[in-house]
């Protein structure tokens, strides 16, 4: 019998339908994947097993976890089963953890809730759940605060709760979501690992067909509420018959169809760049602390390029990316576009500025919810010495919108009525419309679902094409800057490591963080 | 802690300088000279002189501010000009009924708030809910001075549970004192009350919708449980800010109160050293107010620090 | 579940459907209606009143509610109703220019002191602004009041100033929180400079904080200008003024409760219907923190 069983599970909140005649079954020991975008459902299935639902939710069907109906027990019994019977790890462990009890504490409380056992006693078994999630007394003491540990520590702590007491099922939800890939391969060993070692079911929840294909023995494709696709891994990549699997599947591998252009002449040149940071100081009379966020960075962006820039959170690509945009001063080193310096004595050179721009990572941020499209647009022409007024300025818009897609009459909306991938497309346009030579692209796509990523990467393939347009692509997503760029840098800790053309990189890697990157990034298997 | 404990104690400092100067020069900047308002306008010049050279008021500035600081951190608060005794003695008496009230209202006002909150947001939506937002929602509405012409109406003239005002001194006994407190401190408890319960509940309502409250639902704790255990106290550091605020609203606030209800508090003091332009009173009182509001920021500061342990380590 | 809390600060609805959502939300309507009632009460008053407020009527001195005079008549026999109506002119003036004396000077400091985060400029005004907070306002207030002479314009001044850090402080961390938005970074890459940001894209999302904050304010001031007035330090005689009402009915408290319970009922409303035209206008405003507060 299966350890959990879901049949014909459907979910209203409010007079939304959120799923539909959802069905999956998950054996001991067994791994099941569940795939799905944005607003597929996957996350609320994995909150009725738990039956820790928004109010007004009502759920119909049957979910069955070893024997016990979910949907009919009374609420003391479910907390007498969540923790015990079924573990859960969820996407954000930044705030997943209570701020100010320590980590031991709140370990062992999910034995103390559970059983009797004396304060001494959880504590103990809390060292222990914490050893089994790799994080060693000497380093990590029960007596730790959540504050003091990093994001994939955090989520150790997490795991450690939710299998504390050996549950029969693991439920995690984007267990990996907002970590680094190096620290999201070492995360999914351990749950790996764990998995294997108790013999736990475990429900693993993903938007990354390539995460969920590298563990699970069965994979359920979920869209709108529904289950469309289910099957074993990773027998079911050659053999997906529903159109949406198929085109989730293509739009994971998806390769934009582009050629270089690329002449010899440097556009973007950066020599020895240094920017440092003064932390703020800890005692009141102590030297404050200084942090070398980018340490003597050098390179060439030749004029059609599409360069990548890659590097996990904290190794100063941000940094960078602010330097070259003119928006911070760098203090050694200097960045020419075309020969002229970025900044000129120490006020941004609006004659360089204004050929270049830059598209952001959130497209919900990015825009000033008060103004209309074409007001929004329109701002790089700040950049201009005399904008284009009345008609021509009609123009420019209306050109900017259609280059990516969208109609002119676009202009008149607000922000609020497009959807991810649509405004990531003004966001592009806004960078189109003061024609730049370069744009930078930081993390461009990173917020995006597959399909809509897909569609974007392919648009960024047509305007470089249309337009001569330069790109440096700044993203933590190897598979996405392995198909946009011709050339690449790694970045670690404020500096570059490696650098060359795309392919080379990644199929010979020389230096050997460039090779646990690309050991770690989890790849789709190779059928076609 | 020990890092953080002092540079709130250095901060405490700083800020009590500034606000010495503050009140210092924006006394010395008023119209009038308290001697020839003293002596009344027959007053001889050197009389006058005499009388000013006696409240040392002939210095320079720098002078005076440092005598008159200097005198308070010795317990000196100097002479009252139109009473002619230590202006120390006059607060002390006075600190007496202010402090006691403003204390017992903080209590009674916490003690209705904690529980009226905690109840309201464990049962969001619910009648009691309903209940406590409406009736908190005419609490804060209602002027306090208002409120206690209505409570003497109905439980001193009325019922006569209570006497209508007045103070007959700790000396006749502890309970005749604090009944004498009591509608003084209701009327001020009943609108802080209703501001505390509603921050309680919003700020628990908010930990409740935290991703660890949800973490430790998952764990297996009831709703109950994860509200005690988990959203309370991470809930308490908006709270305990409200409380800091509150106190020294309760201590100023009283002077309006007090002429309700016609008790010789701080209020009753400041009024007529205005009155009588006894100016070195004013400036003691104001500088004592503030030296409470600053040392319960403090004493705030210092309670963040004792709930959540992230501040601890920053400086 | 996966994100319930997101930011309050952006509007997400278009503006047009905000008219709908309002009138459909019984605490903005109640609120309103209540606070108009009053306004409009204020209005009338520089027009009509019942009866003078001025004039003396001994012989109709002390009387209870009556069908000549609905809220009965004070101890010189001046009809409540009409003082009333005359006091809500004072009450309303002196609360809406305190708010605005705190926003003219607390929003632009605010703006500044977010703009240049970190800086010593930034650290004066906080500092300046905890200064101010540590005075109790009301022994201020009477300071003021007392040494330039009670009157209603020091009593605004007095209510105004407190709400100076009130109005700099929301500003800042408000302007704060949208700083670190990417649209305030795709305005730099713009070329555009702190202040033309702080006008363009940051004020005009901080408004919806402002008023929301305003109406709170405002009923504060309200209550404020009653207790100064009470004590004897707001508007002077003969302008009626709630406060002072209240004040000179409290001796005949036992005998003419009337006296007391109108103009304490009349603050009383005009601040609930504003606390409630601020609940109304948060949750319009944020519905992700409806019934939060």
């Amino acid at each position: 019998m299966s350890l959990l069983s879901i049949e014909g599970l459907s979910l209203e909140i409010g007079r939304h339908t959120i799923l539909r005649d959802v069905s999956l079954s998950v054996d001991p020991g067994q791994i099941v994947g569940v795939i799905g975008e944005s607003g597929s459902g996957k996350s609320m299935t994995a909150f009725s097993v738990m039956q820790l639902l928004p109010d007004g939710a009502r759920a119909h069907g049957s979910v069955m976890l070893s024997g016990h109906d979910m949907l009919a027990l009374p609420e003391a019994q479910l907390c007498r089963l969540r923790g015990n019977e079924v573990g859960m790890v969820f996407q954000e462990p930044m705030t997943a953890l209570n701020p100010i009890r320590t980590i031991g504490d709140q370990v062992a409380e999910t034995i103390l809730i559970h059983e009797r056992a004396s304060k001494s006693e959880a504590m103990m078994r809390a060292r222990e759940a914490l050893n089994r999630v790799e994080l060693p007394e000497d380093r990590f003491p029960l007596t730790r605060y959540p504050h003091e540990l990093s994001g994939g520590q955090r989520q150790r702590v997490v795991i450690a709760m939710a299998i504390a007491l050996r549950p029969s099922l693991l439920i995690a939800d984007e267990p990996t979501t907002a970590l680094d890939v190096t620290t999201q391969a070492q995360i999914l060993d351990l749950l790996k690992r764990l998995v294997r070692e108790d013999g736990m079911g475990m429900l693993m929840i993903s938007h990354d067909l390539a995460v969920v294909a590298d563990m699970a023995d069965e994979i359920v494709i979920m869209r709108h509420g529904e289950v469309v696709e289910r099957g074993t891994c990773p027998a079911i990549f050659g053999q997906l018959r529903h159109p949406y699997s198929i085109s989730l599947l293509e739009a994971s591998t998806h390769a934009p169809d582009r050629q270089a252009h690329t002449e010899e002449a440097p556009l973007l040149r950066v020599r020895d760049v240094v920017r440092t940071y003064t932390l703020p100081r800890n005692t009141l009379f102590g030297a404050p602390g200084r942090v070398e966020a980018v340490r003597g960075v050098s390179f060439d962006l030749k004029r059609g390029e599409s360069l990548g820039l890659v590097g996990e959170s904290g190794c100063g690509k941000s940094t960078l990316t602010r330097a070259i945009l003119g928006l911070e001063e760098v203090q050694d080193g200097e960045i020419l576009l075309d020969g002229e310096p970025v900044f000129t004595g120490h006020a941004p050179n609006r004659a360089v500025r204004r050929r270049m721009q830059v598209v952001f990572q959130d497209p919900y941020g990015s825009f000033n919810p008060r103004h209309r499209v074409d007001r929004l647009i329109c701002e790089p022409f700040h950049l201009l010495d005399a904008p284009p007024r009345g008609e021509a300025r009609d123009a420019a818009i209306a050109e900017a919108l259609t280059s990516v897609g969208l109609a002119a009459s676009d202009r008149y909306k607000f922000i609020h009525e497009f959807s991810g991938g649509q405004r990531q497309r003004i966001a592009i346009a806004r960078a189109l419309i003061i024609k730049p030579e370069l744009i930078l692209l930081d993390e461009a796509v990173s917020a995006l679902d597959v399909q809509v990523r897909a569609q974007i990467l392919d648009l960024l393939a047509d305007l470089g094409r249309r337009f001569g347009l330069s790109y440096l692509f700044i993203s933590h997503d190897l598979s996405v800057v392995r198909v946009i760029t011709d050339r690449c840098l790694v970045m670690k800790a404020g500096e570059i490591v490696e650098q060359g053309p795309t392919e080379r990189v990644f199929s010979d890697p020389q230096h050997p963080y460039t090779r646990q990157l690309i050991a770690a990034a989890p790849d789709l298997p190779e059928i076609a | 802690m020990l890092r953080y404990t002092l540079t709130r104690l250095l901060s405490l400092a700083i800020s009590l300088a500034v606000a010495s100067v503050v009140i210092f020069l924006a006394i010395e900047i008023l119209p009038g000279d308290p001697a020839a308002f003293m002596l009344g306008v027959n007053a001889q010049e050197d009389t006058l002189a005499a009388l000013r050279d006696q409240l040392g008021l002939n210095g320079t500035l720098w002078e005076r501010y440092v005598s008159w600081v200097g005198g308070m951190l010795t317990g000196d608060f100097g002479t009252s000009y139109t009473y002619r005794t230590p202006v120390a003695g006059m607060i002390a008496d006075r600190l007496w009924i202010s402090l006691p009230l403003a204390i017992y209202a903080l209590l009674l006002s916490t003690l209705i708030a904690f529980p009226a909150g905690i109840w309201a947001a464990s049962r969001r939506g619910s009648a009691a809910d309903v209940g406590v937002m409406g009736t908190t929602q005419l609490g804060v509405a209602i002027p306090n001075f208002w409120f206690a012409m209505l409570l003497v109406v109905v439980f001193a003239i009325n019922l006569q549970w209570f006497s209508a005002g007045g103070f007959p001194g700790w000396d006749e006994g502890f309970w005749l004192s604090i009944k004498s407190l009591t509608l003084p401190a209701i009327a001020l408890a009943l609108p802080q009350a209703s501001i505390l319960a509603r921050v309680m509940r919003s700020a628990l309502l908010d930990t409740l919708s935290e991703d660890f409250v949800r973490t430790a639902r998952a764990k297996g704790l009831s709703r109950r449980q994860a509200l005690w255990r988990h959203a309370l106290r991470n809930a308490l550091i908006p709270v305990l800010t409200i409380i800091g605020l509150q106190f020294s609203f309760l201590l100023a606030g009283g002077i309006i109160i007090e002429n309700v209800f016609y008790l010789p508090g701080l209020g009753r003091l400041i009024f007529q050293a205005i009155s009588a332009r006894d100016m070195i009173v004013v400036e003691s009182v104001v500088m004592l107010l503030v030296f409470a509001v600053i040392l319960v920021n403090f004493l705030v500061e210092i309670a963040y620090a004792l709930v959540d342990p992230r501040l601890r380590h920053r400086a | 579940m996966t994100d319930l809390r997101a930011d309050s600060l952006p509007p997400q609805g278009a503006p047009v459907r905000l008219w709908g959502r309002a009138l459909r939300s019984r605490n903005l309507v109640v609120g309103a209606l209540l606070t108009l009632v009053f306004v409009l009460a204020a209005v009338l008053s520089f027009l009509w009143t019942p009866y003078e407020v001025t004039g003396l009527d001994i012989a109709n001195k002390i009387k209870p509610p009556s069908w000549r005079n609905p809220l009965g008549t004070d101890h010189f026999g001046r009809d409540i109703l009409s003082m009333i109506m005359v006091g809500a002119r004072v009450s309303i003036a002196v609360a809406v220019v305190a708010v605005g004396i705190g926003m003219i000077f607390g929003v632009p400091l605010g703006l500044l002191a977010a703009a240049r985060k970190g800086s010593l400029l930034d650290e004066v005004i906080m500092r300046a602004n905890d200064l101010v907070f540590a005075f109790p306002s009301l022994v201020i207030a009477i300071l003021i009041t007392a040494t330039f002479g009670p009157s209603a314009v020091n009593a605004i001044i007095a209510i105004g100033i407190f709400n100076i850090p009130v109005f700099a402080r929301l500003t800042r961390s408000g302007a704060l929180t949208l700083w670190q938005r990417d649209y305030i970074l795709a305005a730099r890459v713009a070329g555009k400079g702190a202040a033309r940001i702080s006008v363009e894209h940051i004020l005009p999302n901080v408004t919806n904080l402002l008023i929301v904050q305003g109406t709170i304010q405002f009923s504060l001031g309200i209550l404020a200008e009653a207790g100064l007035s009470y004590v004897g330090l707001g508007a002077q005689p003969p302008t009626p003024s709630w406060g002072r009402m209240l004040a000179e009915s409290q001796t005949m408290i036992s005998f003419a409760p009337h006296m007391a319970l109108f103009p304490g009922l009349a603050i009383l409303l005009t601040v609930l219907g504003l606390n409630l035209m601020g609940d109304g206008l948060r949750d319009l405003f944020d519905p992700k923190l409806r019934g939060r507060t």
